[in-house]
């Protein structure tokens, strides 16, 4: 065991972990914070990914002693500060980009950090950075319909509802 | 202008709040006070005599409470099956033990030999590496024809072989059918492959079992589509635990597929396990673990046969399927390939005869069972391969040959036992070839052409029976369950209401569509109205989500017990106005005498249920709370047209869907953008069967496709926006919504779209390929083209 500390969602926070736990294991376990979800066991389905120091993370691939020291933001602080919805999350209900929910959190944590780093992405872009995150629900969609909306772009001419 | 409130509104989805938010709560976020964990010690070989399993060192390790094995289980009942298929000679199906944990032998690569509880999952994933194992490897059964030759290994010892049952359908019409395919003018016939799928849900199976000494109550929370039915399962046939003692939680299920319906054997033993030990048992899937546990889907082996006569009209239709069952019978895998496949053979097209022949059998491998669609995917996507192929054989337009023989009055009685109540093929193929522009692939191609690819157009049809079932009808069919849909209606004083319903939400959206029902009936807010469900403690008795039931058959007992509600609510009203009961008109939440200009709120009607001072206690109880149990009088029908344009890479054999439509008749339609949702899905999983996914074993029962390394699960660069219409309706005709079901459309109807367009392009290269497997990965694209 030994202590790690960093800071989630703003907050600093120390915990004992034994050298083996993994960041999402740390989140989940440790902090109670269930937001962030373990969809496989080979770092391929992106349900998991946090922010890290402000990049996309999938927090199922780094121990949580790598994270010593970190800036860590996961699902339960993307609001804005007056509690309503990001615009990322907004996107996502208006276009019905998620069903089961399971992948959402992931989801929303990828088209987050893809349009801080790329504020107008193509079709093509986006489908190509979700790469990383598999829903089996939306057939994606919705998905990528949302964060196109999200970054200000007309979808009236995509397919419709 | 569209509505904003009750059937027909697109309104957004409430659950998507907390879903956003990462406030779901999921089997895996519940946690419970002194919690252990199981891990399961799994078989790494397909078939093997247990010679020894010693558990003396890993009980010693640190932090095991204790170290279970099939031995713990003796006495205890077996996972059950749900239905029982009779033969072709009228003899029951073969219905080997399917036990919790495995005894004396395990029969595939996954099957759960010991199971270590421990204070924590590494503890417990520690001392089962310390299970001294011993099998004696047995020779496996993998190939489905080669498992049912003379001396093949046998995958259940006390049966006389590997095969589960022979099924006939219609068993009379075998020779009516082989005359007409002699003398038929033309006979197209064609072998294929439904390739074995895994479900895969995000969310990986969870089971936590807890137990209380206090009130002798058991307590499992699952990750289930059915909490009632494994309730009754576990309860009644497993572990002998009473249903009043007995209660299952199904919170937030991250998708299911079909793969959250069965009751597994984790289930059971979190259950038995945290009895036992007196300290709640908690086990999470791994998604390699899902892999090997989950039950699988599809499976088939099929010869088709389509006979037409001079004039291109269907005669006559034979196939002979091998279905693969695995190596013990999950909860619904024997009606998959025959009641839920045979039934559709007829698809879309009025052929006088028909005959299905199904094998199932047993193998080395993980249980098979139902799977987005169910048998339905199987039917669709043979007959509308051979359709394709027959159409290139006679040098006639696949969409014309499709026209000319289909259904069009109804009802309709197909010669396969069931009747279509309504459909309107003739208008969701014109809205098919309007919306996917066929007219405008000719100048598609030319252009792919010009950049060196080749583009195929498919085409295809399909019909699903679903609004699973009459219980009368299915019991007479095998099922050892009856399927109606429970709903309670509970109006609370101040008119907000709770709707407890049997059916489950795993991605559907119920919480936001269920409402917009009872909102229309009663002409109030949507957000006045919950939905209750996925707890047996407060829902009634209720048969859960899968085969598109959950509106149909769920929905429709919901309307049952709101008209109920509406009923009593009158007569309160009709006392509070001291009019006759009969001159009582409910219409935007509020109750006038008709002809007058008197009126009452709802509000104040549900308040005089609850505080009845002014109140006609002589006639009728106070309270407003009424149950209804729905059971339908038949199957719904939703059809469709779909169309996919591929590119094929004639360099790589890489297949690219370039564009995809869908025009669905789904009946009446509650919600539209979560109709829409729900098809976009059921594509996704029909590309990814038809161009990814694939479950492999090798021949030794080996499991080549256990993580997401290995199975290619489509991503969001696989698949391209969806062009989906559902504005041709055909309401059911019995059942109150009118309202046909959803949920399995994309993935029935997909497949052969995409496989009909890449044999299109192919043949468009000058390739003589006339079917190619699933899935069509570039190395068998580019193999068929050197072919």
């Amino acid at each position: 065991m030994a202590k790690v500390t960093m800071t989630v969602n703003g907050k600093s926070v120390s915990r004992d972990v034994e050298g083996r736990t993994l960041l999402v294991q740390f989140l989940r376990e440790k902090l109670n914070l269930t937001g962030t979800h373990v969809g496989c066991d080979t770092s391929q389905c992106g349900a998991c990914v946090v922010h890290v120091n402000g990049e996309a993370v999938k927090s199922c691939t780094m121990f949580a002693a790598e994270a010593e020291g970190a800036e860590v933001t996961t699902i339960e602080a993307v609001e804005n500060d007056d509690g309503s919805l990001s615009v990322v999350q907004q996107a996502f209900q208006d276009h019905h980009g998620l069903q089961c929910g399971f992948c959402t959190p992931g989801m929303v944590m990828t088209a987050t950090a893809l349009l801080k780093e790329n504020p107008k992405p193509s079709e093509a872009e986006i489908r190509d950075h979700l790469e990383g995150n598999i829903c089996r629900c939306t057939g994606y969609h919705n998905i990528v319909k949302a964060i196109m909306a999200a970054s200000g772009q007309d979808v009236s001419s995509v397919a419709a509802e | 202008m569209p509505k904003d409130n009750g059937i027909g509104a697109s309104t957004k989805r409430r659950e998507d709040v907390r879903f956003l938010t990462g406030h779901g709560k999921y089997t895996d976020d519940i946690n419970v006070l002194h919690q252990t964990y199981v891990h399961f010690l799994r078989s790494d070989v397909a078939h093997g005599k247990i010679t020894s399993i010693d558990t003396a060192e890993a009980a010693k390790m640190p932090g095991v409470v204790r170290i279970f094995t099939g031995a713990d289980f003796e006495g205890v009942g077996g996972l059950p099956c749900g239905w029982q298929v009779t033969d072709r000679h009228g003899e029951p199906m073969k219905e080997p033990p399917h036990p919790v944990l495995a005894q004396g032998k395990v029969r595939h690569v996954g099957e759960p030999i010991a199971a270590v509880v421990a204070d924590t999952l590494a503890e417990a994933r520690d001392a089962a590496e310390a299970i001294m194992v011993e099998i004696e490897d047995l020779p496996a059964a993998v190939d489905m024809k080669a498992a049912l030759k003379d001396g093949a290994p046998k995958v259940h010892d006390e049966l006389s072989d590997n095969l589960c049952y022979d099924w006939g359908f219609v068993e009379e019409n075998k020779g009516a059918v082989e005359e007409a395919i002699k003398n038929a003018a033309h006979v197209t016939t064609l072998e294929l492959v439904n390739n074995r799928l895994v479900a895969n849900p995000m969310e990986p199976r969870v089971a936590l079992g807890d137990y209380n000494r206090s009130d002798d109550m058991s307590t499992l929370y699952t990750t289930s589509q059915n909490p009632h039915v494994i309730r009754l399962l576990m309860g009644a046939f497993v572990l002998g635990i009473p249903e009043h003692k007995l209660r299952v939680v199904a919170p937030d299920v991250g998708g299911g597929f079909g793969t959250k319906i069965f009751h597994y054997a984790e289930e059971a033993f979190c259950t038995f396990a945290a009895r036992q030990i007196k300290r709640p048992v908690k086990w999470t899937s791994t998604r390699s673990e899902a892999f090997m546990s989950d039950a699988h889907g599809r499976d088939h082996v099929t010869k088709i046969e389509l006979a037409l006569d001079k004039d291109n009209n269907f005669t006559a239709i034979r196939t002979e399927t091998y279905a693969n069952m695995g190596a013990y019978l999950s909860t619904f895998a024997p009606s998959v390939p025959t009641w839920l496949h045979g039934t559709l053979m007829a698809g879309n097209y009025k052929t006088p005869n028909i005959y299905v022949n199904v094998k199932a059998v047993f193998t080395n491998t993980v249980p098979v069972d139902a799977y987005r669609g169910a048998g339905r995917p199987e039917a669709t996507f043979q007959l509308e391969r051979v359709i394709d192929k027959a159409a290139r054989e006679l040098g006639v337009d696949p969409i014309a040959l499709r026209k000319q023989n289909f259904i069009t009055e109804f009802p309709y009685a197909t010669p396969v036992a069931v009747e279509y109540d309504t459909g309107d093929y003739m208008a969701t193929m014109a809205k098919l070839e309007e919306i996917a522009d066929v007219k405008g692939f000719a100048a598609r191609r030319a252009e792919s052409e010009k950049n060196g690819k080749l583009r195929g157009l498919g085409i295809n049809c399909y019909i699903e029976a679903c609004g699973i079932a009459p219980s009368n009808l299915v019991g007479q069919l095998g099922a050892r369950a009856g399927l109606y849909e429970s709903a309670t209606v509970r109006v609370n004083a101040t008119g907000t209401i709770s709707v407890m319903t049997g059916s489950h939400s795993h991605g559907q959206g119920h919480e936001t569509a269920f409402p917009q029902v009872v909102a229309e009936m009663l002409g109030i807010d949507e957000s006045m109205i919950d939905i209750v469900h996925g707890d047996t403690a407060n829902t009634p008795m209720g048969m859960g989500t899968y085969g598109s039931r959950s509106i149909a058959v769920g929905g429709s007992a919901m309307v049952r017990a709101t008209e109920k509600i509406i009923n009593k609510a009158k007569k309160i009203a009709a006392h509070l106005m001291e009019a006759s009961e009969a001159d009582i008109e409910l219409k935007d939440g509020a109750f006038s005498v008709a002809g007058t200009d008197k009126s009452v709120a709802w509000g104040d009607v549900t308040l005089a249920a609850y505080v009845p001072h002014n109140y006609p206690l002589e006639d009728i109880e106070p309270g407003l709370e009424e149950t209804a149990f729905y059971d339908p009088s038949n199957f719904t029908y939703p059809s469709g047209a779909y169309c996919c344009e591929v590119e094929v890479d004639p360099e790589t054999g890489k297949v690219t869907v370039e564009r995809f439509a869908a025009a669905d008749d789904f009946g009446n339609i509650i919600n539209p953008m979560i109709v829409s949702g729900q098809v976009h899905g059921g594509i996704a999983q029909g590309i990814g069967q038809a161009l990814l996914e694939n479950c492999a074993y090798d021949e030794n029962g080996q499991l080549l496709s256990a993580s997401y390394m290995d199975y290619a699960m489509p991503r969001a660069d696989d698949v391209p926006f969806y062009q989906v219409d559902h504005s041709c309706q055909t309401p059911c005709t019995h059942n109150p919504l009118g309202v046909k079901g959803c949920g399995e459309a994309g993935a029935i109807g997909s497949p052969p779209a995409v496989i009909n367009a890449v044999v299109d392009a192919l043949q468009s290269g000058g390739h003589k390929v006339t079917h190619i497997d699933m899935p069509a990965t570039p190395s068998r694209v580019w193999a068929a083209m050197q072919g």
